[in-house]
């Protein structure tokens, strides 16, 4: 069966973004290979793991979990549109700052989660950021020090007033065709 | 993991959603959520050739309260079911059902209607339906329908929606408002559904007799089901903690129960009484 492939054309970090993909496409896969942002990773590719959660239109969803085709004409944020090298977001200063990650493979999905967390739960106890967090499993920290670094994130947060729903604009890694 | 080659349309309406499901020709199959069905089709043990987007309907997101029933549009997420003000005033149960479902990624994805239509064994918001004597309202070509919960769902991932069918939502009963109730799960620990799963609405009148009781146990087995040898094992007692206990030993009698590698019969069996005994417990007591 060969069907007609859509246009997808999405927001991406702030960037417009567009590519045509086939509708069986997961949104994963366009982000990584036709927009190039590969900083969301496939863990599991079976919606366990969340290393590939990111944000549509302000909610955390699993993005293996969701075709492309879905998400058309939405607003998309992934690990890319926190912050920059230069100018880390709360978020990543403080995963830096706690030891919050030692390979890296889980943490854009981790900081993606927190941050939805964050979203609705400002000032989250112990317990609420472990729960918040169930849908993303780390193979390496035992968690502790993810729990930390969202302690600190969120103290930090509420310190500086970063708005958690604005978008920041990067230019890298991101194409239009 | 990529599912096979698929056509993807978004329907406007519901008309629209029937139409496109009858011109498939049964190859055809509704997304919601994706959170049941993406999964399948990724490991090709479905391979529908066209998938039809409901998720623009809005008329589908309604809540409304239709005398002493609550309607819950079949596209409300997990997530809207468990902080919407009028699901947390008249049936609170639901609300507290859907915010035990997976992770916070899953419940801002998964809809109370493809939970239900997917008739999942595992599946957590059967209980409440069960004990709310939900009904399935659901449109074709013919006009609007609602048949029951435990007409609807026959077996693991069967159900007696007819073709070319959209469920449009859930009707629960409101229960009286002298009742509490509760959703207690002994969560699997990798998937994190329901090994079993116990909902419980109960209250008692003046003299503190027991004069309102319904159990509902998922997970268990094949089906969701009532343990009505449990309610009536309680009505017209006062509640304690030996009552209690007697009449939560009944629990697994009216259902049948499943036997995999992590849980048996027999530990099912047992889960069923402990878990029903403590949500009783934490209602009536
Ligand atoms: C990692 C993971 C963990 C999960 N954990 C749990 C859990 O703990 N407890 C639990 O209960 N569930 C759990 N789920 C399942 C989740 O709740 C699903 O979202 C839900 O069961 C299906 O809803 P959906 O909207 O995603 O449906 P979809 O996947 O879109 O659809 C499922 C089926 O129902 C049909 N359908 C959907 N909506 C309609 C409609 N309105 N009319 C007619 N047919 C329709 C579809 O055609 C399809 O056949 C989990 C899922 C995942 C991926
Ligand atoms: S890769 Fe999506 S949940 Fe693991
Ligand atoms: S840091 Fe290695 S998996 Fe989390």
């Amino acid at each position: 069966m060969t069907v007609e492939k859509k246009r997808v054309s999405v927001t991406a970090n702030g960037q417009a973004c567009s590519a045509e993909v086939e509708p069986r496409k997961l949104l994963v896969h366009y982000l990584r290979d036709d927009l190039g942002l590969t900083g969301t990773h496939v863990g599991c590719d079976t919606s366990q793991c969340g290393a590939c959660s990111v944000m549509v239109d302000g909610d955390v969803v699993k993005s293996c979990t969701m075709l492309a085709v879905q998400a058309d004409h939405s607003e998309i944020t992934t690990v890319e549109g926190l912050g920059t090298a230069a100018e880390l977001h709360p978020m990543q200063q403080s995963f830096w700052e706690e030891h919050g990650l030692q390979c890296g493979y889980c943490t854009p999905g981790v900081m993606i989660a927190a941050i939805g967390l964050l979203k609705e739960n400002p000032n989250p106890t112990e317990e609420e950021i472990r729960e918040g967090l169930e849908g993303v499993i780390c193979r390496c920290t035992g968690y502790q020090f993810i729990v930390s670094a969202v302690q600190k994130a969120a103290t930090r947060i509420q310190e500086t007033g970063v708005n958690l729903n604005s978008q920041r604009l990067v230019g890298e890694g991101t194409q239009n065709d | 993991m990529i599912p096979v080659t698929f056509d993807y349309v978004r329907a406007k309406n519901v008309d629209q959603a029937i139409q496109q499901l009858k011109d498939s020709k049964g190859e055809g199959k509704i997304l919601a959520g994706g959170h049941s069905l993406l999964p399948l089709m990724k490991m090709r043990l479905t391979e529908p050739q066209m998938l039809i987007d409901i998720t623009g309907i809005d008329a589908l997101k309604e809540v409304k309260k239709d005398g002493d029933r609550l309607i819950v549009g079949a596209l409300n997420t997990h997530r809207e079911v468990s902080i919407h003000p009028e699901i947390k005033e008249h049936i609170p149960l639901v609300a507290e059902t859907a915010r035990q479902i997976g992770d916070i990624q899953i419940r801002n994805k998964g809809t109370i209607g493809g939970n239900i239509a997917h008739a999942d064994s595992a599946a957590d918001l059967p209980a409440a339906a069960f004990v709310l004597n939900a009904e399935v309202l659901i449109t074709n070509e013919f006009g609007e329908q609602s048949m029951d919960i435990d007409s609807f769902i026959i077996g693991p991932l069967i159900t007696m929606m007819p073709e070319d069918s959209i469920v449009t939502g859930i009707s629960f009963e409101i229960p009286p408002a002298h009742t509490e109730s509760t959703y207690l799960k002994y969560f699997h620990p990798a998937s994190g559904y329901p090994v079993v799963g116990v909902a419980v609405v109960a209250g008692t009148d003046s003299n503190g007799v027991i004069d309102y009781v319904r159990v509902g146990i998922t997970g268990a087995g094949d089906v969701a089901f009532r343990a009505t040898s449990v309610e009536e094992a309680l009505i017209g007692k006062t509640p304690s903690e030996a009552v209690i206990k007697a009449a939560s030993k009944s629990a697994a009698e009216d259902g049948e129960m499943g036997s995999d590698l992590f849980a048996s019969e027999e530990y099912r069996e047992n889960l069923c009484k402990v878990y029903t005994e403590r949500a009783l417990t934490s209602v009536l007591l």
